[in-house]
């Protein structure tokens, strides 16, 4: 049990580090994809694109194998996870910052001019309250999303939930048959206990600012 | 610079793990659809018991990683008397996790039809059964085309675990590949394939998603 909570303290950490880190990032390149710039808005499109395209486990593999061999920098492991869904959090989350920003009317921009409001104060005061009520569920749904995507580390030989779980049914099999069925049994319910309210307070989220 | 020649070798390599991957991933978007079109039916049509029991799978299947259900299948059924092999555990998991997904896009269809349509439909004396066959179902399908195709993809690329169950996916092949050494080239490859897959479809689907936009319903 006690090896079990170091794993899931490796998920989570490894987890809420590439949450935290693609909102700060996905903010400012979700008002690059949001922008005038058409080269911007290009090149924001082409890395979101690449990114949806590939399966996660693929571009991991593509971080911790290739970045070695073809500049020479040897990385952590962990620290290639958390790139990676870094990389991949922040394109999602940027195309959501995108969506909120554009979908709000313009109206709202020059009603709050009209209304005499300088610029900071139109941002803090008029267009942020409503762009985060309209960003917030989004975030929510890619946050369990990627807690579910971190089981991918395991392909990496991060001691990871899975790997320490994996470990478990090796030794514990010799002695007990059904070893497998608790152990990954708990592991499947550990990840449900984990998503099950962060979706359920997305979907709650959506309902109450539903307007 | 790129080895070539390791490129010519491995080349078919992959081509064989992209049928592989392409055809257990069609299998099991197909049998998602059907899972996912049943159960969101059952939702919709408020079948006692059923329902309850519909709703509980979709949470499960959804709150928890396809890794995590395939280790489950693959490693825990065969104690408890259910041995299954590599390529029935990938399909049954991806339809585990895949019929959610899909009872969910086509639910969020359903609800988007309106009230009026099927009173319309039942006053110009058709059944119950001829209104959702004629008139609810197109039209919920069309509204939820878009999350319907944006499932397919999520399910490719969902694939890349099977590895796990011991399957000679792509991903497979690219692990394998990488005790030779050649991990550039491997792995080009590998982005390669999956980008010869993907792209395509999502093309593909897409235009057809504008076809149905421009059908007439479904705005």
């Amino acid at each position: 049990m006690a090896r079990l909570g170091e794993g899931l303290w490796v998920t989570l950490s490894i987890s809420f580090t590439s949450v935290g880190l693609s909102i700060a990032l996905g903010v400012p390149a979700g008002l690059l994809m949001a922008s005038r710039s058409r080269l911007w808005r290009r090149a924001m499109r082409l890395y979101l694109e690449f990114i949806r395209v590939m399966p996660i486990l693929a571009l991991l593999f593509l971080m911790y194998y290739s970045l070695s061999s073809v500049f020479h920098v040897n990385l952590p492991a962990r620290l290639v996870s958390i790139l990676v869904f870094t990389l991949w959090g922040t394109a999602e989350m940027a195309d959501l910052v995108r969506g909120a920003v554009t979908s709000l009317p313009r109206h709202q921009w020059e009603s709050g001019r009209a209304l005499g409001l300088s610029e900071a104060k139109l941002n803090l005061h008029v267009i942020v309250p409503q762009a985060v009520r309209r960003l917030l569920p989004g975030v929510i749904n890619l946050t369990t999303r990627m807690i579910k995507t971190t089981p991918f580390v395991f392909f990496i030989n991060i001691p990871d939930l899975v790997k320490v779980a994996q470990q478990i049914v090796e030794v514990a099999g010799m002695r007990d048959n059904m070893a497998s069925v608790w152990v990954y049994g708990l592991i499947f319910l550990i990840y449900f206990a984990i998503c099950y309210p962060v979706s359920l307070l997305a979907t709650h989220l959506e309902k109450v600012w539903q307007s | 610079m790129l080895d070539f020649g390791f490129i010519a070798r491995a080349a078919p390599l992959f081509a064989k793990a992209a049928e592989l991957t392409v055809t257990l991933a069609f299998t099991g978007i197909a049998l998602s659809a059907a899972v996912g079109l049943v159960c969101a039916l059952i939702r919709h049509l408020r079948v006692p018991v059923l329902r309850r029991l519909v709703g509980l799978y979709i949470e499960l299947a959804r709150n928890t990683p396809l890794m995590i259900q395939l280790f489950f299948l693959y490693y825990g059924l065969p104690r408890l008397g259910l041995l299954l092999e590599g390529k029935t555990c990938a399909i049954v998991g991806l339809t585990f996790l895949g019929g959610s997904y899909m009872a969910e896009a086509i639910r969020g269809g359903l609800v988007a039809v309106s009230e009026a349509q099927i009173e319309a439909g039942l006053s110009i004396g058709l059944r119950r059964r001829q209104v959702l066959r004629y008139v609810v179902l197109p039209q919920a399908l069309a509204v939820a085309l878009p999350a319907l195709t944006a499932t397919a993809i999520f399910l490719i690329k969902e694939t890349s675990v099977f590895s796990i169950v011991a399957l000679p996916d792509l991903m497979y092949v690219a692990k394998d590949l990488l005790k030779e050494g050649h991990s550039t080239e491997s792995n080009l490859l590998l982005v390669l394939s999956y980008l010869l897959i993907i792209l395509p479809i999502s093309l593909i689907l897409g235009w057809l998603e504008r076809k149905a936009r421009f059908a007439g319903f479904g705005s």
